[in-house]
């Protein structure tokens, strides 16, 4: 579960800023994660963490600094010893490794649960439709979900979507998985369903960057917790150290509030 | 709570009479009476419709099918299908232009809409038609340079031509904004989900987008559609043997001016309520979604789905 240190990072973090407008929301980001981590990242609400994850996969582009995943500047590539931005379909393509997990769960309301997982494997990977369904298949049941394959996202509950929403970012077997605030729209009863998904993908040697407001996910199954406040990373570390024995001030009171 | 024993008391045969399965709606006399009035009025109207002799109904159901109204009836309905076919195909293509972030394209869009939405469709269609005092002859030229190919304008541009090309781009000035209007209503978490997964722009629309603001898309586009139909008859303006313009035809020789308008209205009638019902059909597909019990679309999987989700 630890990563190896003498491996290359998955994804690194240099120096990313960024505003709206004249409002900065990321003021020099240095962060590394490799490959295999789960690493979750607190905050309050404005210290921009969502920023940061929806930046490494270019659902928001940055004005300063880079990132690199899996060895490729993420929409950038280098042409003639100069950095040149990438076409949106080229974009397009380096997303294809990253899954991602919404706080709205944003399935699509017009397919069935099967569809919403296949649609990506067959129309973006041209993987054979049998060969997905089948895959899907399995993911509903990794899910716990299996019996409700034909039924459409409406007909399910918010934790039920969002566990469907985790087998369809899985079903693109991602390299990298992005959660942005996956349990803050459930009822408090049904986050724990799918806090549970996400401890057994942690398990499972998934690299994962996980924004979430849930203090005890971050004890129990992040490899590292990152805390941001005001755009800057401002403590990381293992969630014993973090969590148990923050540092930073601004840690200590954001921490004391869930005690 | 209660001091008065006899309301909690159950009745004789022991079901409680406060249950409202026990209950009935009161007879409402005011409505029948009112049912009866509107009944009369309505026979009445028909009876006085009926034995108008000027309404001319035998020469209606003599001229009905006659040869030369079906084949008008033929080409209204062509030029309605061709007309709308391009016309939501354009229009399409200029919602998307029109929202995109490129300001040629939605420059472009904007002044499209602008043009063919704010000049009416008669005066359009007679544009069309004349194109040919304007531009006497039609070529592709090299820009400022000699002309490759060259047509006459008057060969290029006859009725049909004008009333297909004035009809469709008048249509497709609307049905863009419909288009757009009908786009601007998906979530915008459904382009940017699609965007994280890797989709490109245009499979996005196809599959994502477009499938879910076809519900919001439907209903104005069949209220177009049946406008359109409508709409032929201006045609008849430039001398387009449509539906209207054969009932004048005949009217024409034998004066019988109110029955053949009445040939025409009954078919405009029968054609758009046919259209009613297929627009039905059509915004049922699209709400498929919407229906938790999803009887017509997949019976027993939906309905077995939803019983374990409630």
């Amino acid at each position: 579960m630890t990563a190896v240190s003498n491996t290359k990072p998955l994804v690194q973090a240099r120096n990313v800023h960024k505003s709206f407008d004249h409002l900065e929301v990321l003021k020099g980001i240095d962060v590394d994660i490799m490959p295999g981590e789960v690493v979750v990242v607190l905050g309050p609400s404005g210290s921009g963490k969502s920023t940061f994850l929806r930046c490494i996969n270019h659902l928001e582009s940055i004005q300063k600094g880079y990132i690199e995943v899996d060895g490729e500047q993420i929409g950038y590539r280098l042409h003639n010893d100069r950095l040149e931005r990438l076409s949106p379909n080229g974009i397009a393509r380096q997303r294809r490794k990253i899954g991602m997990v919404f706080q709205q769960f944003n399935l699509y309301p017009h397919m069935t649960v099967l569809q919403n997982i296949i649609e990506a494997p067959v129309g973006v990977h041209g993987e054979k439709r049998k060969d997905a369904i089948e895959n899907a298949k399995q993911l509903l049941q990794r899910v716990g979900l299996s019996e409700k394959a034909d039924a459409y996202p409406r007909q399910l509950s918010g934790g039920q979507q969002q566990r469907v929403a985790i087998a369809r970012a899985l079903a693109i077997k991602p390299k990298l998985m992005l959660f942005d605030e996956p349990t803050s729209a459930l009822d408090p009863e049904l986050v724990g369903e799918v806090l549970s998904t996400m401890r057994d993908l942690a398990k499972q040697g998934l690299t994962m960057i996980v924004v979430t407001h849930e203090i005890g996910f971050a004890r129990e199954a992040a490899d590292r917790v990152v805390f941001m406040d005001g755009g800057v990373v401002v403590e990381q570390g293992k969630p014993e150290d973090v969590i148990g024995n923050p540092q930073h001030p601004r840690t200590q009171s954001f921490l004391s509030r869930f005690l | 709570m209660s001091t008065n024993p006899t309301t909690n008391a159950p009745p004789s045969g022991g079901a409680d009479f406060r249950d409202v399965v026990t209950a009935h709606t009161p007879f409402r006399t005011g409505r029948l009476v009112l049912w009866a009035i509107i009944a009369i009025v309505v026979l009445d109207f028909v009876w006085i419709v009926a034995n108008n002799e000027n309404f001319g109904w035998p020469v209606v159901a003599q001229y009905f099918f006659d040869p030369t109204v079906i084949s008008g009836l033929y080409v209204s309905l062509g030029l309605t299908v061709v007309a709308m076919i391009l016309g939501v195909a354009l229009g399409l293509i200029i919602a998307i232009m029109r929202m995109s972030n490129d300001r040629l394209a939605s420059g472009f869009a904007s002044l499209f809409i602008w043009f063919f939405r704010g000049t009416p469709l008669l005066v359009q269609l007679i544009f069309w038609y004349n194109m040919s005092t304007l531009f006497p002859q039609l070529s592709i030229t090299i820009p400022f340079g000699p002309s490759l190919i060259s047509w006459d304008t008057n060969a290029v541009i006859t009725p049909m031509t004008a009333a297909i090309v004035g009809l469709a781009l008048n249509e497709a000035a609307y049905m863009a904004e419909i288009i757009r209007g009908g786009l601007l209503s998906v979530d915008r978490g459904q382009a940017e989900t699609a965007e994280a997964f890797g989709m490109t722009k245009g499979r996005a629309l196809r599959r994502i987008i477009i499938p879910q603001a076809m519900r919001s898309i439907v209903p104005p586009t069949g209220n177009q559609l049946i406008s359109m139909i409508k709409a032929t008859s201006l045609v008849s303006v430039i001398a387009m043997a449509d539906l209207l313009y054969s009932v004048q035809s005949i009217y024409n020789r034998t004066f019988e001016i109110i029955p053949m308008l009445l040939v025409a209205v009954i078919w405009y009638l029968l054609i758009t309520s046919v259209l009613n019902i297929g627009q039905s059909y059509i915004e049922a597909y699209y709400g498929r979604s919407e229906r938790r019990n999803g009887a017509t679309a997949k019976p027993a999987a939906v309905a077995a789905a939803e019983e374990a989700s409630h």
